[in-house]
Parts: structure tokens; C-alpha cells; sequence
């Protein structure tokens, strides 16, 4: 049936499949010229963004490979790494061995919450995405009563320099100086004025890699039968309460890390509102890489990331440039985020619908037929 | 099996009878289990355990109040005045619920449906009373033509209502941020001073509707004590046509609709119809929600001001109650006191009690967690 398609149909359904990228290509290629950048200024910018969140990305790859939708609760992840971080920061440690301390002390945090938001989520089967955009919001405010209470009155924090001045809590912005940047600078590569942060995306490699052979092993075969047809799974004899835990404790953990590479880029941690807009961002630019809520490759992520932090580049610079208003801009990277969210929402849910329907049909169809041979016996 | 079904449903009254039946009253245990359990915990169980440990804050925070040194009348007179304002936001989940759309967490289209109406009555000129009058008449048309795409868009995604209606609310907001600055303004009360064009982030609305409900037979003791009897009574009259609308043939399609769509489909109900009819009333209270709100506060607030009523709304008809499918208007106003009282007392109390504003983290934490609550339970009835 397929080879049947004349070119005109067959590009109608490759257009309507990549929606999301075409349109992000067009605002791109429409917004660069108006923006008036120069290419090794863009390119150096987008280099340094896709070091910086490419890894936070990755993390949200595989809950959807077991079914769960875009993981809005990655934010848990990003919470814990920053609590890592702030506890090194007070012990003074920096440079790669604080990276690395933070790594190794972010790991039993994000694996709590991750618990704790997976056995949530075994709760909301079926609503998945909302519930972890919920837990996000909650578990914020949960992170704001240790963070800015607890801290320093229960929890030990000595450093003046990350301490709020009246004993307790932790300031606003705690500074990484001493190791902002510090794993993108070693083994960096300068082309033409391009930096390239080589142990950076050694280390994405290295968990693309990961990624690809797990999806290969026992429990990522399990998963994708769980994100396939939960009860068939559970038919199969596999434990689905346990695998989809363990898809979301395996996301936090890697968002925790991710976290940690995107602030030692940043170079200070801005402690009540880093994470807060992380989940979207990284979401928002999976989609725009031509990802939906049950099918992500790491092609999107890479796709996604390039043409989302150009938009978010040159909108503002554009913006200006049309309307003499530089906030126009700045308001319209955010709608293209949330609006490219709810298109791919949309589309989802649209097609699954198209699909149960079709499914349902043939269903009836089938027997219809069993019944006409009842009939005919 | 179809035709046994066709004959139940052979006259209209007792199609309706049918509906009805199908409406199981509130998220209660039944009669039997309670018994079961005891008076006290059916009692608890009956009224919400999170509904109960919230009521019990609130009473505790009224007891302590006057013990650390706040006047006792004008934290009640706040909490009635922080009540009045927000009351008809909550109202407007209700439709919604009962047609099975869920929580409607795109309340912010209804909200920005109001601000239009509430600037451009400015913008035409309108001052005074006249002025509120105005903008429910301007925010009207606009809410349904919203509320219908909104409607149509929801029906084309049912099972993943709540999700959308998020980033729809969201889209809009950030989309109406730049309207705000482009659409051509030009009303010196609203827009910037010095550049002349793009509104304001906050607009006073003195001498247009400020309190316009609320001085209506409004009682005032002293300095600190008023109660905005008008706004009340208006969220009385709201609160009464809800009822009786949920109390009509067509309210009570819509609930079965929530309740089992299948069956009601089956009944000869348009599902797709009563559930768009379901968010257009919710986008229109929304809108006449966000005007009652101003018109207390006495400022419009615009751009990012929207983006997060939802879910304040959404834990407030929750801790009254309401669950993702089944809400009542008394759900709506026990849920708005309870909400509201804890939102103004915390602050004041503990600020005085301790000397540490941990309000806003338990404001998020309560909020939060008794949507998280409502989204974990089982839903009664066929739903989804």
C-alpha cells in the first residue's frame, strides 16, 4: 500500500510527521539574517549550548522508551545535583575534583527522589506526564524548605559564602568561579574562534553509547514491552511496577548529572530558580528536534538542541530588530517553547486516538467475521 | 445487546431517571463501610483526610493569632475579603469536572479572555461602575470564541485533557505577553509613560471598577473589619445559577457525560457537544473570575501575572474536596475559604510566632501536594 503513494503524498506525510523541525528551520532561517550575528559568534554560542544541555537532554530519552511520556519530574534530578553542588561548594573543593565529588555525592539524592517520584507515577498510570509536571512543582517546594530552612540550622554549612548572612539558608547565587567551565576547558579544542568542549562531549558520547546498549540489554527490552502494551508486559511475566521505577530513577540519576555539567558551564548556581525552567527547556527542545511522547531517538536530542538554542539566540536580537522592542523577543522564545510543547501534545494524543480507533475497528471487523462463520456453520 | 439497551431508553423521562442513576453522589464510602468503621474514622473519611488536617491548621492558626499578637477581626475580615476575590475562579472548574474533562488547568485562557475585556473597556472609555458592566459585556464574546477553540481542541484529545490544557494556558499567556505589548493601546491610564504604546504590567483601577461589588451594602465595624457583602452575594447568585444549571436536562447530560461517556452516548447524549458547551462556561467564568478578582485587588495585573492561576484554583477546589471527576459547589466554597485562609493566615502568624516567613514553602507544599493527591487516587465511575 505504501509503495502505492505517488511523491506529492508521501512528502505530505514527511511534512506532517516533522511539523515541529520545519517550522523551527523556517523561524531559524528567517530570525539569523535579522539578527545580524556573525556565523563563528553563533556557532561558537551554539557549541557551547550543546555541551551544556545536550546531557540534560539525553535523561529524558528513557522514560519514554518505557512508556511514561516526557519526564517534566526531571527536575528532580537537577535539584539533587544542585544540592551536591552547594555541599561542595562549602567544603571548599573545586576544579575537577569538585565536579567529580559532586557527581559521586548527587548519586544517592536523585536515586531517593527517584524513588519516591517513581512510586508516585505507579500511582497516576495513565496520566504520567501532568502528575510529574505536579511533582516538579512540589517537590520545588520541598527542595525551597531544606534549601532555605534547614540549611545551616540542621544541615552543617560553615562557608560564609554560601550561607545567608542571618545563619541559616543558602543565598541566592552561590558563584562556581573556581570551577566554572572547568571540564569544558580541559582538552579543549579551538578552531577559527570556535571552542569545543572535547571532554564534554566525550562524556555525551560516552552516555549516547550508554544509552544504545541499554536499550539492547534485558531491562531495555522490558521497558520498551512496558512503554509497548502495559498489560501484554505484564502477561510476558515482566514486573512492570519495578521496570518503570526503575526507568525513572535511571532518568534522575542522569539528570542530576546533567545538571552538574550545565552549572559548571554557567558558573553559578542561581539556587531557588535554576532548575525551575530546566524540564521545559529540555523538553521544549527535544520536541523541536522532531521527537513525540512515545518515540525519541538520540538523533532528535541532537537535532533539537541546534535549531532550539539558535531560536532562543537570535529571537531576542530579531525581535528587536522588527519591532524596535527587545522584549517582543524575549517573549516570543518562551511562546515557541510552550508552543511547540502543546503542538507535539497534541499531535500525540491525536494520533493515538486515530490508532485506538482504527484498532477498535478492526477489532469489530474481525468479529463481525466470526460471527458470519458462526452463522454459516 | 444493543436493542435491550434501545429499549430501556424508550421515553424521555425515564431517559433522564437513567442519567441520574448513573451519577454516583460524591467520592463518599458507602453506608456499609462506614458503619464498619466507626464513627470517628467514617467521620474522617466522610470529610477528607487532607480536608480535615488543613481545617485543623486554619482553626489553630485562628486560635493562635490572637495569642502572638494579630487582631483577631482583621485577620477574618482578610479572610473573607481574600475569599470573595477568588471564589468565582474556583467556580469555574466545576463545569468542566463534570463533563469529564478534568482539572482544568487552562483556566489562564479564561483569565486572559478577561483582561481583554477589562482593558479594552478602559481603552473605550468607559469609568466607574459602568466600566465592570462593560467588560463582562466585552469579555463575553470573547470567552466563547476562546472557550469554543479551546472545547473543540480538548475533544479531539480526550485522555489527555489536563496535560494540554496546561500548555495551552501557558501558550496564551506568553502569546498575549506580546499582544500586550503590540496591540495598539493607548489609553494613558494603561500604557507605559514615556514610550506611550505597550501596557503596563499593573494597572490601577481606580476610579474605573475598583470594589464596585464589594462597597455594595458593604458592612464595616471599625478600621479593620469589613465584609464585601456585594461581591458575595453575586458569588451566591453564580454559585445558585451553577446548581441549578447542573440541576437541568442539560446539566444532568453533562454530568453523565463525566460520569460514563459511553453510557451517555448510548442515551443519545452528544458527548463531543455537552463537553465543549462544559469548557466554554468554564472559559467564561474564568473570565468573569479574573474581573471579580481585580475588582477587589483594584489592579489589573498583565504579562506573566496569569501563567500561574491554575493551579492555586486547581488545589482549592481539591482540598474542598472535589476530585479529578466529581465536584460540588459546596466543594467550591469550603474549598475557597480553606485555601484562602491558609494562604493569608500563615504568613501573619508565623512571621509573629517565629520571626520566619515560611509561608510561601508551605503555600507550594499544601498546594502542590493536594494535587498530587487528587491525581494518585483511583477515579470513581467508568471515566477513563
Amino acid at each position: 500500500m505504501q509503495e502505492n503513494k505517488s511523491f506529492g503524498a508521501k512528502a505530505l506525510e514527511f511534512i506532517r510527521n516533522n511539523i515541529v523541525p520545519i517550522l523551527f528551520i523556517i523561524i531559524c532561517a528567517f530570525c539569523i539574517p535579522l539578527s545580524g550575528f556573525t556565523p563563528s559568534y553563533l556557532l561558537n554560542e551554539i557549541v557551547t549550548r550543546m555541551g551544556r544541555n545536550i546531557f540534560l537532554i539525553l535523561c529524558l530519552l528513557i522514560p519514554i522508551m518505557a512508556g511514561m511520556g516526557l519526564n517534566f519530574a526531571m527536575t528532580l534530578g537537577a535539584m539533587a545535583g544542585e544540592i551536591a553542588l552547594i555541599f561542595v561548594s562549602d567544603w571548599q573543593i573545586w576544579g575537577i575534583p569538585g565536579v567529580v565529588l559532586a557527581m559521586i555525592l548527587q548519586i544517592p539524592f536523585s536515586i531517593l527522589l527517584g524513588l519516591l517520584c517513581g512510586s508516585i507515577l505507579n500511582r497516576a498510570k495513565g496520566r504520567e506526564m501532568i502528575t510529574s509536571y505536579i511533582i516538579s512543582f512540589f517537590m520545588n517546594g520541598l527542595y525551597q524548605l531544606v534549601v532555605l530552612f534547614m540549611m545551616g540550622s540542621i544541615i552543617p554549612i560553615k562557608h560564609f559564602s554560601v550561607k545567608l548572612p542571618r545563619g541559616y539558608g543558602i543565598r541566592n547565587t552561590v558563584s562556581l568561579l573556581n570551577m566554572r567551565q572547568c571540564l569544558d576547558n580541559l582538552l579543549a579544542v579551538n578552531i577559527k574562534g570556535v571552542k569545543i568542549p572535547v571532554l564534554t562531549f566525550l562524556i555525551i558520547g560516552v552516555l549516547c553509547l550508554f544509552i544504545i546498549w541499554f536499550r539492547k540489554t534485558k531491562l531495555g527490552q522490558d521497558m520498551r514491552a512496558v512503554g509497548q502494551d502495559m498489560e501484554v508486559a505484564r502477561a510476558a511475566g515482566i514486573n512492570v511496577e519495578h521496570t518503570r521505577l526503575i526507568s525513572i530513577v535511571i532518568s534522575t540519576v542522569m539528570a542530576g548529572f546533567g545538571m552538574i555539567i550545565y552549572l559548571q558551564n554557567m558558573g553559578n548556581i542561581a539556587t531557588y530558580s535554576s532548575h525551575s525552567q530546566i524540564g521545559m527547556f529540555c523538553i521544549a527542545a527535544l520536541l523541536v528536534g522532531g521527537a513525540s511522547v512515545d518515540k525519541a531517538s538520540i538523533g532528535n536530542v541532537f537535532l533539537g538542541v541546534i535549531l532550539f538554542h539558535t531560536m532562543f539566540i537570535v529571537a531576542p536580537r530579531a525581535g528587536a530588530a522588527i519591532t524596535g522592542d527587545s522584549m517582543i523577543g524575549e517573549y516570543f522564545r518562551v511562546f515557541c517553547s510552550y508552543g511547540v510543547i502543546t503542538i507535539a501534545l497534541v499531535m500525540y494524543e491525536t494520533k493515538k486516538r486515530r490508532s485506538q480507533n482504527r484498532t477498535a475497528q478492526e477489532l469489530a471487523r474481525a468479529a463481525a467475521e466470526e460471527t458470519a462463520k458462526e452463522a454459516a456453520k | 445487546m444493543l436493542e435491550k439497551k434501545d429499549n430501556n431508553f424508550n421515553s424521555p423521562s425515564k431517559l433522564n431517571d437513567e442519567l441520574k442513576s448513573t451519577i454516583t453522589p460524591a467520592a463518599a464510602p458507602s453506608k456499609l463501610q462506614m458503619r464498619e468503621m466507626g464513627p470517628l474514622r467514617a467521620m474522617a473519611a466522610s470529610f477528607g483526610l487532607p480536608r480535615l488536617i488543613i481545617a485543623s491548621f486554619l482553626l489553630l492558626m485562628f486560635i493562635v493569632a490572637p495569642f502572638v499578637g494579630n487582631d483577631f477581626w482583621t485577620q477574618i475580615s482578610n479572610v473573607i475579603n481574600r475569599f470573595s476575590w477568588n471564589a468565582i475562579l474556583v467556580l469555574a472548574m466545576v463545569p468542566m469536572i463534570h463533563s469529564g474533562c478534568g482539572l482544568n488547568f487552562g483556566l489562564p485562557l479564561g483569565i486572559i479572555s478577561g483582561l481583554l475585556g477589562a482593558t479594552l473597556s478602559i481603552e473605550l472609555g468607559f469609568t466607574g461602575p459602568g466600566s465592570f458592566l462593560a467588560a463582562i459585556a466585552i469579555a463575553t464574546p470573547i470567552a466563547i470564541v476562546l472557550g469554543g477553540g479551546y472545547g473543540w481542541l480538548l475533544n479531539r484529545i480526550k485522555g489527555g485533557e489536563m496535560m494540554i490544557a496546561t500548555y495551552v494556558g501557558f501558550s496564551s499567556v506568553s502569546f498575549m505577553c506580546m499582544m500586550w505589548l503590540l496591540l495598539p493601546y493607548h489609553s494613558p491610564t494603561m500604557v507605559w509613560g514615556f514610550a506611550g504604546k505597550g501596557l503596563r504590567t499593573t494597572i490601577s483601577l481606580e476610579g474605573f471598577y475598583s470594589e464596585v461589588l464589594a462597597n455594595f451594602l458593604a458592612i464595616r465595624v471599625g478600621e479593620n473589619f469589613k465584609i464585601p457583602t456585594g461581591t458575595l452575594l453575586f458569588i451566591a447568585l453564580m454559585a445558585f445559577l451553577m446548581w441549578a444549571f447542573l440541576h437541568t436536562k442539560t446539566g444532568t447530560a453533562m454530568t453523565a457525560v463525566g460520569s460514563n461517556p459511553t453510557f451517555a452516548k448510548a442515551a443519545g447524549v452528544n458527548v463531543d457537544r455537552m463537553r465543549l458547551l462544559s469548557v466554554v462556561i468554564s472559559t467564561w467564568l474564568g473570565a468573569l473570575g479574573i474581573l471579580v478578582y481585580e475588582q477587589g485587588f483594584g489592579f489589573i495585573q498583565l504579562y506573566n501575572a496569569p501563567f500561574y492561576m491554575a493551579l492555586p484554583t486547581v488545589s482549592a477546589i481539591l482540598i474542598g474536596g472535589a476530585s479529578v471527576n466529581k465536584a460540588s459547589i459546596a466543594n467550591v466554597v469550603i474549598g475557597t475559604f480553606l485555601f484562602q485562609g491558609m494562604v493569608t493566615m500563615t504568613p501573619t502568624v508565623m512571621n509573629s510566632v517565629i520571626h520566619m516567613d515560611m509561608s510561601e514553602v508551605i503555600r507550594v507544599i499544601v498546594s502542590q501536594g493536594m494535587i498530587l493527591y487528587a491525581l494518585t487516587r483511583k477515579t470513581e465511575g467508568g471515566g477513563r
